[in-house]
Protein backbone atom coordinates (compact mmCIF):
# COMPACT_ATOMS: atom_id res chain seq x y z
CA UNK A 1 0.00 0.00 0.00
CA UNK A 2 2.73 2.18 0.81
CA UNK A 3 4.22 1.87 -2.81
CA UNK A 4 0.37 2.17 -4.11
CA UNK A 5 0.44 5.87 -2.20
CA UNK A 6 3.86 6.86 -3.20
CA UNK A 7 3.06 6.41 -6.66
CA UNK A 8 -0.10 7.94 -6.56
CA UNK A 9 1.59 10.93 -4.87
CA UNK A 10 3.89 11.03 -7.76
CA UNK A 11 1.60 11.05 -10.26
CA UNK A 12 -0.69 13.77 -8.49
CA UNK A 13 2.52 15.69 -8.21
CA UNK A 14 3.00 15.59 -11.79
CA UNK A 15 -0.55 16.71 -12.30
CA UNK A 16 -0.46 19.43 -10.23
CA UNK A 17 2.96 20.65 -12.28
CA UNK A 18 1.32 20.71 -15.61
CA UNK A 19 -1.80 21.98 -14.69
CA UNK A 20 -0.33 25.08 -12.66
CA UNK A 21 2.64 25.49 -16.04
CA UNK A 22 -0.68 25.88 -17.87
CA UNK A 23 -2.62 28.38 -16.09
CA UNK A 24 0.76 29.83 -16.23
CA UNK A 25 1.15 29.69 -19.66
CA UNK A 26 -2.58 30.70 -20.48
CA UNK A 27 -1.94 33.76 -18.36
CA UNK A 28 0.91 34.61 -20.39
CA UNK A 29 -0.97 33.81 -23.84
CA UNK A 30 -3.41 36.22 -22.58
CA UNK A 31 -1.74 39.21 -21.35
CA UNK A 32 1.19 38.68 -23.25
CA UNK A 33 0.49 40.51 -26.31
CA UNK A 34 -0.86 43.50 -24.07
CA UNK A 35 1.82 43.68 -21.50
CA UNK A 36 4.72 42.12 -22.73
CA UNK A 37 5.28 42.05 -26.44
CA UNK A 38 2.94 44.32 -27.96
CA UNK A 39 0.86 42.22 -30.15
CA UNK A 40 4.32 40.96 -32.07
CA UNK A 41 2.10 38.09 -33.84
CA UNK A 42 5.26 35.23 -33.56
CA UNK A 43 5.83 35.44 -30.15
CA UNK A 44 1.65 35.50 -29.66
CA UNK A 45 1.46 32.57 -31.91
CA UNK A 46 4.79 30.74 -30.06
CA UNK A 47 3.29 31.51 -26.66
CA UNK A 48 -0.27 29.79 -28.31
CA UNK A 49 1.24 26.83 -29.08
CA UNK A 50 3.59 26.52 -25.95
CA UNK A 51 0.51 26.77 -24.27
CA UNK A 52 -1.19 23.99 -26.31
CA UNK A 53 1.28 21.44 -25.63
CA UNK A 54 1.16 22.42 -22.03
CA UNK A 55 -2.10 21.28 -22.19
CA UNK A 56 -1.86 18.25 -23.60
CA UNK A 57 0.70 17.41 -21.62
CA UNK A 58 -1.33 17.57 -18.38
CA UNK A 59 -3.73 15.83 -20.45
CA UNK A 60 -2.37 12.68 -20.37
CA UNK A 61 -0.55 13.58 -16.56
CA UNK A 62 -4.67 13.25 -15.77
CA UNK A 63 -4.63 10.18 -17.83
CA UNK A 64 -1.95 8.63 -16.14
CA UNK A 65 -3.46 9.66 -12.12
CA UNK A 66 -7.15 8.01 -13.77
CA UNK A 67 -5.09 4.89 -14.64
CA UNK A 68 -3.70 4.32 -10.94
CA UNK A 69 -6.88 4.72 -9.42
CA UNK A 70 -8.37 1.57 -8.22
CA UNK A 71 -12.05 0.37 -9.69
CA UNK A 72 -14.30 2.20 -7.08
CA UNK A 73 -12.12 5.25 -7.71
CA UNK A 74 -12.59 4.77 -11.06
CA UNK A 75 -16.43 3.95 -11.67
CA UNK A 76 -16.55 7.65 -9.42
CA UNK A 77 -14.96 9.54 -11.88
CA UNK A 78 -16.32 8.12 -14.80
CA UNK A 79 -19.70 8.99 -13.04
CA UNK A 80 -19.13 12.19 -11.93
CA UNK A 81 -17.75 13.45 -15.71
CA UNK A 82 -21.00 11.66 -17.27
CA UNK A 83 -22.66 14.09 -14.98
CA UNK A 84 -21.09 17.04 -15.51
CA UNK A 85 -20.27 16.60 -19.54
CA UNK A 86 -23.95 15.85 -19.94
CA UNK A 87 -24.94 19.02 -18.17
CA UNK A 88 -22.11 21.10 -19.75
CA UNK A 89 -23.65 20.05 -23.37
CA UNK A 90 -27.44 20.58 -22.34
CA UNK A 91 -26.54 23.93 -20.32
CA UNK A 92 -23.87 25.18 -22.38
CA UNK A 93 -26.57 25.34 -25.69
CA UNK A 94 -29.10 26.33 -23.49
CA UNK A 95 -26.81 29.31 -22.56
CA UNK A 96 -25.94 29.81 -26.03
CA UNK A 97 -29.38 30.21 -27.34
CA UNK A 98 -30.28 32.75 -24.61
CA UNK A 99 -27.10 34.51 -25.64
CA UNK A 100 -28.25 34.35 -29.54
CA UNK A 101 -31.48 35.66 -28.53
CA UNK A 102 -30.48 38.07 -26.30
CA UNK A 103 -32.40 37.52 -23.54
CA UNK A 104 -29.25 37.15 -21.07
CA UNK A 105 -27.67 40.86 -20.68
CA UNK A 106 -23.93 39.24 -20.94
CA UNK A 107 -22.24 37.38 -23.64
CA UNK A 108 -21.98 33.51 -23.21
CA UNK A 109 -17.63 33.35 -22.73
CA UNK A 110 -16.30 29.95 -22.91
CA UNK A 111 -14.85 30.79 -19.64
CA UNK A 112 -18.27 30.09 -17.84
CA UNK A 113 -18.47 26.98 -19.51
CA UNK A 114 -15.48 26.04 -17.86
CA UNK A 115 -16.26 27.02 -14.92
CA UNK A 116 -19.76 25.65 -14.89
CA UNK A 117 -17.65 22.26 -16.08
CA UNK A 118 -15.09 22.42 -13.04
CA UNK A 119 -17.64 23.31 -10.62
CA UNK A 120 -20.36 20.39 -11.70
CA UNK A 121 -17.32 17.92 -11.70
CA UNK A 122 -16.79 18.81 -8.13
CA UNK A 123 -19.86 18.47 -6.90
CA UNK A 124 -20.61 15.29 -8.53
CA UNK A 125 -17.39 14.01 -7.01
CA UNK A 126 -18.35 15.09 -3.41
CA UNK A 127 -22.19 13.71 -3.96
CA UNK A 128 -20.32 10.40 -5.36
CA UNK A 129 -17.76 9.87 -2.78
CA UNK A 130 -20.57 9.92 -0.37
CA UNK A 131 -22.70 7.29 -1.78
CA UNK A 132 -19.68 4.77 -1.45
CA UNK A 133 -18.78 5.61 1.72
CA UNK B 1 -24.56 -8.71 -4.28
CA UNK B 2 -24.28 -10.08 -0.82
CA UNK B 3 -21.34 -11.05 0.73
CA UNK B 4 -19.71 -12.43 3.63
CA UNK B 5 -16.48 -10.54 3.66
CA UNK B 6 -16.36 -8.75 6.76
CA UNK B 7 -16.82 -11.91 8.93
CA UNK B 8 -14.04 -13.64 7.12
CA UNK B 9 -12.06 -10.32 7.67
CA UNK B 10 -12.38 -9.98 10.98
CA UNK B 11 -12.23 -13.80 11.67
CA UNK B 12 -8.56 -13.90 10.20
CA UNK B 13 -8.01 -10.48 11.99
CA UNK B 14 -7.60 -8.20 9.68
CA UNK B 15 -8.44 -4.56 9.18
CA UNK B 16 -9.50 -3.17 5.93
CA UNK B 17 -6.26 -1.39 5.76
CA UNK B 18 -4.86 -4.88 5.67
CA UNK B 19 -7.18 -6.26 3.19
CA UNK B 20 -6.65 -3.11 0.80
CA UNK B 21 -2.94 -3.53 0.60
CA UNK B 22 -3.32 -7.38 -0.29
CA UNK B 23 -5.56 -6.96 -2.92
CA UNK B 24 -4.20 -3.79 -4.31
CA UNK B 25 -7.40 -1.72 -3.65
CA UNK B 26 -8.22 1.03 -1.69
CA UNK B 27 -9.50 0.64 2.34
CA UNK B 28 -12.70 2.95 1.05
CA UNK B 29 -13.34 0.06 -1.62
CA UNK B 30 -12.68 -2.48 0.93
CA UNK B 31 -15.47 -0.72 2.70
CA UNK B 32 -17.98 0.26 0.15
CA UNK B 33 -17.90 -3.54 -1.11
CA UNK B 34 -18.46 -5.06 2.83
CA UNK B 35 -20.98 -2.32 3.12
CA UNK B 36 -22.56 -3.85 -0.56
CA UNK B 37 -22.67 -0.68 -2.06
CA UNK B 38 -19.93 -1.56 -4.68
CA UNK B 39 -19.82 -4.98 -6.55
CA UNK B 40 -16.09 -5.63 -7.25
CA UNK B 41 -14.70 -6.22 -10.57
CA UNK B 42 -14.00 -10.16 -11.52
CA UNK B 43 -10.31 -10.20 -10.84
CA UNK B 44 -11.09 -8.67 -7.55
CA UNK B 45 -13.46 -10.92 -6.71
CA UNK B 46 -10.92 -13.93 -7.63
CA UNK B 47 -8.74 -12.44 -5.52
CA UNK B 48 -10.51 -11.93 -2.14
CA UNK B 49 -11.82 -16.00 -2.93
CA UNK B 50 -8.07 -16.97 -3.12
CA UNK B 51 -7.02 -15.21 -0.11
CA UNK B 52 -9.81 -16.57 1.80
CA UNK B 53 -9.81 -20.52 -0.22
CA UNK B 54 -12.96 -20.86 -1.52
CA UNK B 55 -15.02 -20.15 -4.18
CA UNK B 56 -16.48 -16.85 -5.69
CA UNK B 57 -19.52 -18.25 -4.59
CA UNK B 58 -19.16 -18.85 -1.48
CA UNK B 59 -18.09 -15.49 -0.77
CA UNK B 60 -20.28 -13.71 -3.24
CA UNK B 61 -24.19 -14.22 -3.19
CA UNK B 62 -26.19 -12.89 -6.37
CA UNK B 63 -29.30 -12.15 -5.98
CA UNK B 64 -30.72 -12.17 -9.16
Amino acid sequence: METMKLERNKRVKKLAVWTWSWVATMAIATFGPIYIWDDHAFLTIFAIVVNLANGILMILANRDLFNHFDELEKKIHLESMAISLGLAVVVGLTFSLLDQRDLIPFDADIGFLVMFIGITYLVAMLINTRRYK
Amino acid sequence: MKNRLRDLRTAKGMTQEDLAEIIGVSRQTINAIEKEKFDPSLPTAFKMAKLFEMTIEELFQFEG
